[in-house]
């Protein structure tokens, strides 16, 4: 069995690349988000929060709020792992002239956090998300 | 009228006039009261700055607090405002009662009571979002308002000003999902028992370089759990002085309101050991 070690060796790097090539995480978080039905009830109730949000509704008056829902599911659950392919603008291009300040992201930060306190998904799950979608901030304020 | 009353004035007048008082930082994201006033833990201050404003807006906090050790009882309470996210101003008024101490010795005055003026600014980062962690540059100038007992037990003096760096952040799931609070940082000073000694003593009067620390576990939006750390001095020859810690519990139901529960260990304090006991802080912010 001399060629255990190198039969081994080669298995891990074999894997380590596939690794490597998959998304940055398994599907583990796209199903405790409740997949595809779950993350769009999360989108949903986190519009309806939006607008019933004084501090930032103004900056979704004048949108397609049904194209708007579906490219946040796609997001969503692109970033959870899941199955999908975004198919919307850049962050960048999509909040260009909004002027989103660090105040506005928050509040639509909060306003997610409710919309998956509401479907009772877990603290850690929605750790993992908002860990997933924190990075983003730069590219959405401030455009 | 006197410095110190100026700036309480100057401190109200800002409250009072919080109407563009803003909330755009996350729950929790201000911190609760140190027992120095600024914007943190319990016997730490954190880089955060108090309240809740974010860019462009005011955030502010009152608070009360009081630790409850087996020979002595410290109440605080005070006052922070910041601005932008980027500068905080601070004030804490400190009575600590001698209890036993007091009754044993026959002392001359059985409580010793400090002003704490603080200022923090942070210089870069931020606690969740930027590359970088957030990190604070403090300055504190303490008034020791009593100090016929430090200065027979060898302090040498009774006002000075210490500057602290601290560096906060807040990773989000990483506590086993759930999210973990890291703050470090250190402080240069000279002060006996958080200055309530006074400053400087017998065996040393120059100022020490001193770690402090802190770890939280946020099991949701409400709950914190976490532990402290910070070194302490020893410049007086009459008694040692411990290094504090703490273990707290922090619940912030809203924007408005934090309630901290703690245990403290506060080891010896002005020759009486094993003061350990219960730490209790409210804080309000607008």
């Amino acid at each position: 069995m001399r060629f255990l070690p190198l039969a081994l060796a080669q298995a891990a790097l074999l894997s380590l690349i596939a690794c490597a090539q998959q998304p940055a995480q398994d599907a583990s978080l796209y199903q405790d988000l409740g997949e595809q039905p779950g993350i769009t009830r999360i989108v949903e109730g986190m519009l309806l929060n939006i607008a019933g949000d004084r501090r930032v509704v103004r900056h979704f008056e004048d949108i397609d709020i049904v194209r708007l829902r579906d490219k946040l599911v796609e997001q969503i659950c692109v970033e959870a792992g899941g199955p999908c392919i975004y198919t919307g603008d850049s962050m960048e291009e999509s909040h260009k002239g909004q002027q989103l300040t660090p105040s506005d992201f928050n509040a639509l930060v909060e306003n997610l956090q409710d919309a998956m306190d509401q479907q009772g998904i877990a603290v850690t799950a929605q750790n993992r998300l908002l860990a997933r979608l924190a990075p983003m901030r730069e590219q959405v304020i401030d455009r | 009228m006197r410095y110190p009353q100026l700036i309480a004035v100057a401190l109200f007048s800002l409250l009072a006039g919080l109407a563009s008082a803003g909330q755009g930082r996350l729950l929790a994201t201000g911190g609760a009261s140190s027992l120095e006033g600024a914007a943190g833990g319990g016997i730490t201050p954190w880089a955060v700055l108090a309240g809740y404003g974010e860019r462009g807006e005011w955030g502010a906090d009152v608070f009360a607090t009081r630790v409850e050790t087996a020979d002595y009882r410290l109440d605080v309470a005070g006052l922070a405002a910041s601005f932008d996210n980027r500068v905080e101003f601070s004030y804490a008024r400190q009575r600590f009662d001698l209890g036993n101490l007091a009754r044993n010795l026959s002392l001359p005055e059985n409580s010793l009571s400090q002003d704490v003026f603080g200022v923090k600014v942070r210089l870069f980062g931020d606690l969740i979002y930027d590359q970088l962690p957030q990190v604070s540059l403090g300055i504190q100038h303490k008034r020791q308002k009593d100090f016929l007992i430090p200065s027979l037990v060898g302090a040498k003096r009774s006002e000075d000003t210490e500057g602290y760096l601290s560096a906060s952040r807040l990773i989000l799931g990483g506590a086993f999902g759930y999210n973990l609070l890291l703050n470090g940082g250190v402080r240069y000073s000279r002060a006996n028992e958080l200055g309530l000694l006074g400053f400087g003593g017998d065996r040393r009067d120059t100022r020490s370089v001193l770690k402090e620390g802190s770890v939280a576990v946020l099991f949701d939006r409400d709950w914190v759990v976490g532990v402290e750390y910070r070194e302490k001095p020893d410049n007086l020859s009459f008694a040692g002085e411990s290094d504090w810690a703490d273990l707290f519990v922090g619940y912030f139901p809203n924007k408005h309101l934090a309630v901290v529960l703690a245990y403290a260990r506060l080891g010896e304090i002005a020759t009486l050991d094993k003061q350990n006991g219960a730490y209790l802080s409210v804080q309000g912010s607008f």
